[in-house]
């Protein structure tokens, strides 16, 4: 199996690392970097527990490979609160609405919103509903996470 | 006490946001495949590409060469360990035939572990997999319920596919009443099988130091899984730690380990080193044990008034071939009526083997009884002309009628069905819907109304290994308090609401409340997450060890501040005399003395503000609800939307109504699903077609409405008050919407009750009555 040399950024900081062709940028997040947070639900693209975001966009990790990473930059949920701890705002309302609870799922669907609001955008709620349907939640009943949808886009009016 | 019940409302009921969304929102859990140890393996299983078979040879060498390969363990290899694997039940031999951890010399389903590869990693692992060759000699397999009834037997060593049985074939008297009455109803439900799909799959990681054994694993419970693994390996448990910090969903799946973490386990044992095994999607959608697939016709007779005089249900559910216990689930007729009045009950309940996955819990177990009856009484409804609501009415158990039995002999008397149901229609206006229903209807667009009913038994201390919970408390010497639960969440909540219930009781603040649990040797055994329990169980533990300790510091604070242990009471963490404000101790003053000055103890004390208490609730605490839905179906694609949906329920005193109300949607989600998208199907041969999300479709966040929730709060009788919640949803869910659905279809005479509903169902169903 062929290995390549890639450079990228995490949360921040330089990376570099030989990785296999066939190794997924998942695998590479959670098993050489320790970046555990990123979750693999399904591996096929459907659930979105793997979101990580690679230079602005919301990306699958299960699908895109490690070695396609080379010369981006990528957030993954660990690189979202401030170093003191104080939540981004897409955790603090997943808090405060009840929008989780396992919380295997939650990764992605805060990479995904994270994503969406970035930068002050206030995308309308439906557009946020719609990105969402990008994510399965098992335990929810997706209830507080709609209330967040809504929240986020009612920020914005 | 009377002054800490006060202090008791201060947490219990509030929406306290939940301690452990910190780490599961910032990526700090810790779920199973995020534990590594220095020098782990991984594990990729060769599985039988049949479903029915005698394996002939497989052939290892090819693989074996393979680089990174550790070793390939087959039957023969882990058959020193003489595993026996248990039943859900710890049931010691297990009922039915004996179940290997690794096909032995056959193989009964397609998924059926043959092999395992240990590698350095999993993709070398699964390399080494599919180059490993299995020779198999097929045979026609058993695949439906049907099949079972006819087809060879599953297992060569017994003679009959019959799993499970119970109740009566042939009752002369009760046919005589059915056929005697004045209307007599029949419904048939079909349930397709589904997955419980938790998103975090299953997993292990197995290391062995010497006599000691450590154990990560996706569960429900520590406990339960060190007690299960010692039984299976006949190994002494104490040397067993189980540890599970986060656990993506289970909704049953994860009750106990089963074949592929027992196995994995045993090659752990074997090699000497760490080993991981992690489930991916499609194992866990064709070879983890799923649920339901039943066929249930329920008979009903009533007088003409529309009472009911008799009924017989007769239920068949698919076992598969490796159940996690051979069962006909008995609780399907236990409560089948149990919310109504009926007078007579008869059933007969079969479970089947298979060629297909074994059979695991789900959510609601029994929810059958509930679907098949609501829907029942819906048909019931229409083919008498009595309007649904008003058939309920005239049948249902109200609280007049309590205390009383149900027809299968359950004693019922703090019951709210009835009461939920008439909260429900405040909620709903039904004749208003009505009026829109027809004039809808007259432009060619399909309303429907469906409402369903019904009562749960929580807290489950009838189930023999869940009888009990049992709670640690210690006030340290700093006055926080440090709680040992045996308690287990997958996304429940525990480590908050246990600690709301402790806070309350103690009077202390909640901050200084921390919930320990995910660990076999802390706390005593608990069964943890099923049946509904943890509230009730878990709740009542931490109520009456905080009890214990209050005890403690009445008496020790009454000596050192010469006042009587009645004129005592705790708030907010201080330890305060009524009358005295100069008297005002912090708890962690008395604390400090507890532990650190035994003379000035009062004589005869023991130092230290610790206690222990295993609670055992009540035999039976029903939770009760009455869900109702109004959909709109598309008559050109057949589509349903879920235009409102109402919950009235009552699970009691509620501890943390976000969290209560977060099981009734998560159940009710689940429940939509069931009704119209998830189908873990299987073709002719056995094979699943349903083995990525692509092909099992879960509910999306369009799928489901915003949800009204109303609750009512009948105190149970169980310590604290609290019902269960953690199943109702995924009961009485789908007959609500199974019923509203039949409602907009009522123009074309259709009563839908073969799961999925799906748009071509549907659509079927309106072209076949044009």
């Amino acid at each position: 199996m062929s290995e390549h040399r890639i450079e990228t950024k995490v949360n921040g900081e330089a990376v570099a690392a030989h990785v296999e062709a066939r190794e997924t940028l998942a695998d590479f997040l959670r098993g050489k970097l320790g970046q555990t947070g990123t979750h693999l639900g399904c591996e096929h693209g459907v659930c979105g527990a793997c979101t990580v975001i690679v230079d602005g966009a919301p990306v699958r990790a299960c699908l895109m490979l490690a070695v396609q990473a080379d010369g981006t930059a990528i957030t993954t949920v660990e690189g979202l609160a401030d170093p003191d701890g104080t939540l981004h705002p897409v955790q603090q309302a997943l808090r405060d609405e009840h929008g989780l609870q396992c919380g295997f799922c939650t990764p992605g669907i805060v990479m995904t919103l994270a994503a969406l609001t970035a930068d002050g955008a206030k995308p309308a709620e439906d557009a946020l509903k719609d990105a969402l349907t990008g994510h399965i939640c098992r335990c929810t009943g997706y209830q507080g996470i709609l209330r967040v949808a809504q929240r986020l886009a009612g920020e914005a009016a | 006490m009377s002054e800490t019940k006060v202090a008791a409302a201060r947490f219990v009921g509030q929406r306290m946001p939940r301690t452990e969304d910190k780490r599961l929102l910032t990526g700090k859990g810790v779920f199973v495949d995020d534990v590594s140890y220095p020098g782990m393996l991984h594990i990729a299983f060769v599985r039988s590409n049949v479903a029915r078979g005698t394996i002939k040879s497989i052939d290892t060498d090819a693989a074996r060469s393979m680089p990174g390969v550790r070793a390939i363990y087959t039957y023969d290899d882990i058959a020193k360990f003489d595993i026996e694997m248990v039943s859900f039940y710890l049931v010691s031999p297990p009922p039915g035939p004996k179940v290997t951890a690794l096909a032995n010399g056959r193989v009964a389903f397609v998924g059926d572990p043959v092999a395992m590869v240990v590698a350095d990693s999993r993709a070398l692992a699964e390399d080494a997999a599919a180059a490993v060759f299995v020779d198999i000699d097929e045979e026609p397999p058993v695949v439906t319920i049907e099949d079972a009834k006819s087809g060879a037997p599953v297992h060569p060593d017994v003679e009959t596919n019959v799993a499970a049985e119970a109740g009566v074939e042939e009752d002369e008297d009760l046919e005589e009443m059915l056929s005697g009455a004045a209307h007599l109803i029949t419904g048939t439900v079909r349930h397709q099988r589904i997955a419980q799909a938790p998103m975090e799959t299953r997993g292990v990681v197995f290391a062995q130091n010497g006599s000691d054994i450590t154990i990560h694993i996706a569960c429900q419970s520590p406990h339960m899984v060190a007690r299960y693994v010692a039984m299976a390996f006949r190994l002494p448990e104490t040397g067993i730690r189980v540890l599970a910090k986060d656990v993506g969903g289970a909704f049953g799946l994860k009750v106990q380990p089963w074949r592929e973490e027992i196995a994995a386990m045993a090659a752990g044992m074997l090699i000497g080193r760490p080993v991981k095994w992690i489930e991916d999607r499609l194992e866990n959608l064709t070879a983890a044990c799923p649920a339901r697939e039943q066929i249930c016709t329920l008979r009903t007779g009533f007088d003409e008034n529309g009472v009911m005089v008799a009924s017989h249900v007769d239920y068949a559910v698919n076992n598969g071939a490796y159940p996690h216990s051979p069962d006909a689930n008995l609780a399907v007729p236990m409560f089948l009526w149990a919310p109504y009045k009926m007078p007579r009950l008869g059933f007969i309940a079969r479970g089947w083997h298979s060629n297909t996955g074994g059979l695991a819990a789900y959510r609601g177990p029994w929810a059958m009884e509930s679907l098949v009856r609501e829907t029942t009484l819906d048909i019931a409804a229409r083919r008498m002309k009595i309007d649904p609501i008003e058939l309920r009415r005239r049948n249902i158990v109200t609280r007049a009628d309590q205390p009383t039995f149900s027809s299968m002999g359950i004693p019922l008397e703090d019951v709210t069905p009835a009461e939920c149901l008439e909260l429900l229609l405040e909620k709903i206006d039904v004749p208003a819907f009505r009026k829109e229903q027809a004039e809808a209807r007259k432009a060619g667009r399909y309303l429907g109304f469906g409402c369903a009913t019904y009562i749960e038994p929580t807290g489950s201390t009838a189930v023999p290994v869940m009888a009990s919970e049992m709670a640690q408390l210690r006030i340290e010497p700093t006055g926080k308090v440090s709680a040992m639960m045996s308690t287990f969440s997958q996304g429940h909540g525990t480590q908050t609401t246990m600690a709301q219930v402790i806070a309350d009781h103690l009077g202390v603040p909640f901050e200084d409340v921390t919930v320990f649990e995910g660990d076999s040797t802390r706390a005593g055994f608990g069964p943890g997450a099923a049946g509904s329990r943890q509230a009730v169980a878990g709740g009542g533990a931490a109520i009456k060890t905080a009890d214990i300790l209050i005890e403690k510091i009445k008496r020790l604070a009454a000596h050192l501040l010469n006042a009587t242990p009645d004129d005592v009471r705790i708030e907010d963490g201080k330890v305060i005399v009524s009358g005295t404000k100069e008297m005002t101790r912090n708890l962690a003053d008395i604390a400090e003395i507890a532990y650190n000055e035994p003379d000035r103890l009062p004589e005869g004390m023991e130092p230290g503000l610790e206690a222990q208490y295993r609670y055992k609730g009540p035999a039976m605490v029903f939770a009760s609800a009455a869900h109702g839905c109004i959909v709109e179906i598309d008559a050109e694609s057949g589509f349903v939307e879920i235009k409102r949906w109402v919950v009235a329920e009552d699970c009691g005193v509620v501890i943390n109504p976000a969290v209560v109300e977060g099981q009734v949607a998560g159940g009710v989600a689940q429940g939509i699903g069931q009704v119209l998208l998830e189908n873990l199907a299987y073709d002719a041969y056995g094979n699943p077609t349903a083995a990525t999300f692509k092909d099992y479709m879960l509910p999306g966040i369009t799928d489901v409405p915003v949800l009204e929730f109303h609750h009512i709060t009948t105190p149970s009788q169980a310590e604290g008050g609290f019902r269960g919640a953690g199943e109702g949803g995924n009961i009485i869910g789908p007959p609500t919407l199974v019923n509203a659905i039949n409602d907009a279809l009522a123009p074309f005479g259709a009563d839908l009750l073969d799961l999925p509903l799906t748009p071509s169902k549907i659509l079927a169903a309106m072209e076949g009555a044009g």
